[in-house]
């Protein structure tokens, strides 16, 4: 592992479900801080001149190759905005494996701005996996506010999972993409809050070119008096296929708000949302109980099935 | 054994009371297979449902193996040997079929893929192409009904309820389902199996057959009796009054 106190290692474990240094390409950053970097034949990691962030850059034609970014926070008071920048070339297929973990157990609160811009080439497949997570029991809040901007050329793909579990106070998530035609977004979300946490995932897909297509889909869990905001907007600009779907269970205190928003500029746009909140359904607990189950068994193994 | 004293279950419908269940009493024996059939909203599911705690009794007591159960959660029946399957299958989003069946056979179990796949087996499913299915809608009717009955399989308790197991299974798979009741019935020693089921082929395998209407038991007794009784008869469901006045 690079420099990493045990602490970092643990939040690396929980984003990135990393315990060793990965294959491939990866930059770890630790409290602001370079932590360690590899780079491949394939895929070139360079610092930004004014030190504000990184900028990936993946040939043409890579293949089978993965870049691990993990950033994680164990001080209290850190405040930062990070710009990554990732180029991917024509024709490749990558995953990229993202993730901020805060430890906070001091009295100030701990914040990373993580603004990362994709620049997907043509005919390229991204797999993008990024996870959040918070733990420390400190005063101290600890607050993500991702920027992700999506800007997919002809025929490429891109399937991004966002998942945010435990422990992070306040979260504002921005998700803008433009396809060109052919492209293809699918996005997932997973989303639990409790406590007085606050999440709001704020989408924008402008679909521009025929035959492009973007899948919105947003599973959630609000817990205790957490808040919740969906807004996921599609606007098809082209002859395109546009769904954005919140399915979110309240329990408790939970508040969630879904605003979808749909506008079609071309009469071959086709566009669909589905929205529904509500409680864990009376008979899903029934039949766990009869299986054994206690209600609160029950319920955590409904909330673990649905946030899987 | 299960006995059930003096049950009944009512519903107000728009400020009128509903009497579903009567008065309603039944001994399940040990080592039994016995089917209760019945025209539709006679009242079966309600019994099974009552039998394994889904909805409380106006009144009466149900009794398991000496065992005052009437005001027991549905967990703790559970863990008393009550396995029930539901007439309609309940969906999970995210949960896949082997979740189910290992909560099914209990953290005790430990249930191992193999064994898994042994359940689904039984039920005339691939294993390798459900075990890791979600039990959502994307499956059929048919389909989930199976994996209902595997899940019982898999708890493997002394009181097994199935309420209409055979109802969108094919023909086919049929006679293995007439198989897995015998087996479960062989394997389980003193299990009782109670199959509510309007199929003539179910009703031929009883040992005993139950038929309620309107809430109350209309005719009982060893199996062959009954079957010719019910199909000797040709007003076995009465017609509705109003369309036989016209
Ligand atoms: N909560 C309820 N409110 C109103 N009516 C109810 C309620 N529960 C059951 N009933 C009615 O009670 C009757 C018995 O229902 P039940 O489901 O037990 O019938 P069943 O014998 O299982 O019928 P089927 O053969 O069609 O499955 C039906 O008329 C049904 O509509
Ligand atoms: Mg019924």
């Amino acid at each position: 592992m690079p420099e990493l106190d045990p602490i970092q290692k643990r939040l690396i474990a929980e984003i990135a479900d990393l315990h060793e240094v990965p294959a491939g390409a990866y930059n770890f950053r630790a409290n602001s801080k370079l932590a360690g970097r590899n780079t491949t034949a394939n895929i070139d990691i360079i610092s930004k001149e004014d030190g504000t962030g990184i900028d990936v850059k993946i040939k043409p034609g890579t293949k089978n190759e993965s870049v691990h970014i993990p950033v994680v926070i164990s001080a209290s008071g850190i405040k930062e905005t990070v710009y990554n920048d990732f180029y991917i070339g024509e024709g490749s297929d990558v995953v990229i494996i993202a993730g901020c973990g805060i430890d906070n157990c001091g009295r100030q609160d701990s914040q990373h701005d993580g603004i990362h811009r994709f620049f997907v080439g043509k005919g390229a497949h991204v797999k993008y996996i990024e996870k959040h997570y918070g733990s420390g029991d400190g005063e101290g809040k600890r607050i993500l506010n991702p920027v992700t901007e999506v800007t997919m050329e002809e025929d490429s793909s891109m399937e991004m999972e966002m998942v945010q579990i435990k422990g992070v106070d306040s979260t504002v998530r921005t998700t803008n993409a433009t396809l060109a035609a052919g492209a293809k977004l699918l996005v997932q979300e997973r989303l639990m809050t409790h406590g007085h946490q606050k999440a709001e995932s704020v989408y924008k897909c402008e679909l521009n070119g025929d035959g492009s297509s973007a899948d919105v889909v947003s599973r959630a869990v609000a817990r205790d008096d957490s808040y919740q905001r969906f807004d996921a907007c599609v606007i098809g600009n082209a002859a395109c296929h546009g769904h954005t779907e919140c399915d979110a269970i309240i329990m408790d205190n939970g508040n969630v708000l879904a605003v979808p928003a749909l506008q079609a500029h071309n009469v071959d746009a086709e566009l669909f949302h589905e929205a529904a909140i509500g409680k864990i359904a009376g008979e899903q607990l029934d039949k766990l109980m009869t299986l054994g189950l206690t209600a609160e068994e029950a319920e955590e193994q409904i909330i673990n099935g649905f946030l899987k | 054994m299960l006995q059930i004293r003096g049950l009944t279950y009512e519903v107000e419908e728009m400020g009128e009371k509903k009497r579903i269940l009567d008065e309603l009493d039944l001994d399940i024996k040990d080592g039994k297979f016995t089917v209760i059939t019945g025209p539709n909203g006679g009242g079966k599911s309600t019994l099974a449902k009552l039998v394994a705690g889904l909805i409380k009794p106006t009144s009466g007591s149900i009794i398991l193996d000496g065992e005052d159960i009437t005001e027991m959660s549905i967990t703790d029946r559970a863990r008393r040997g009550v396995s029930f399957a539901f007439q309609q299958p309940v969906k999970f989003k995210g949960l896949q079929v082997f979740d189910l069946l290992k909560l099914a056979a209990g953290k005790e179990t430990d249930l191992k893929f193999h064994d898994a796949c042994t359940y689904l087996s039984e039920v005339g499913l691939c294993a390798k192409d459900y075990i890791n299915r979600e039990v959502n809608g994307s499956l059929s009717g048919g389909e989930l009904k199976r994996i209902e009955i595997a899940t019982v399989l898999a708890r493997g308790t002394k009181l097994s309820l199935f309420d209409e197991p055979e109802a969108g299974i094919d023909l086919w798979s049929f006679q293995n389902l007439t198989r897995i009741f015998e087996n479960m019935r062989k394997n389980i020693t003193d299990s009782s199996i109670v199959i509510i089921s309007h199929q003539e082929r179910i009703l031929k395998i009883a040992d005993e057959i139950v038929v309620i209407a309107n809430g109350k038991i209309k005719q009982q007794g060893e199996g062959t009796d009954i079957l010719s009784a019910i199909t000797g008869t040709p007003d076995a469901v009465m017609p509705c009054v109003k369309l036989t006045e016209v």
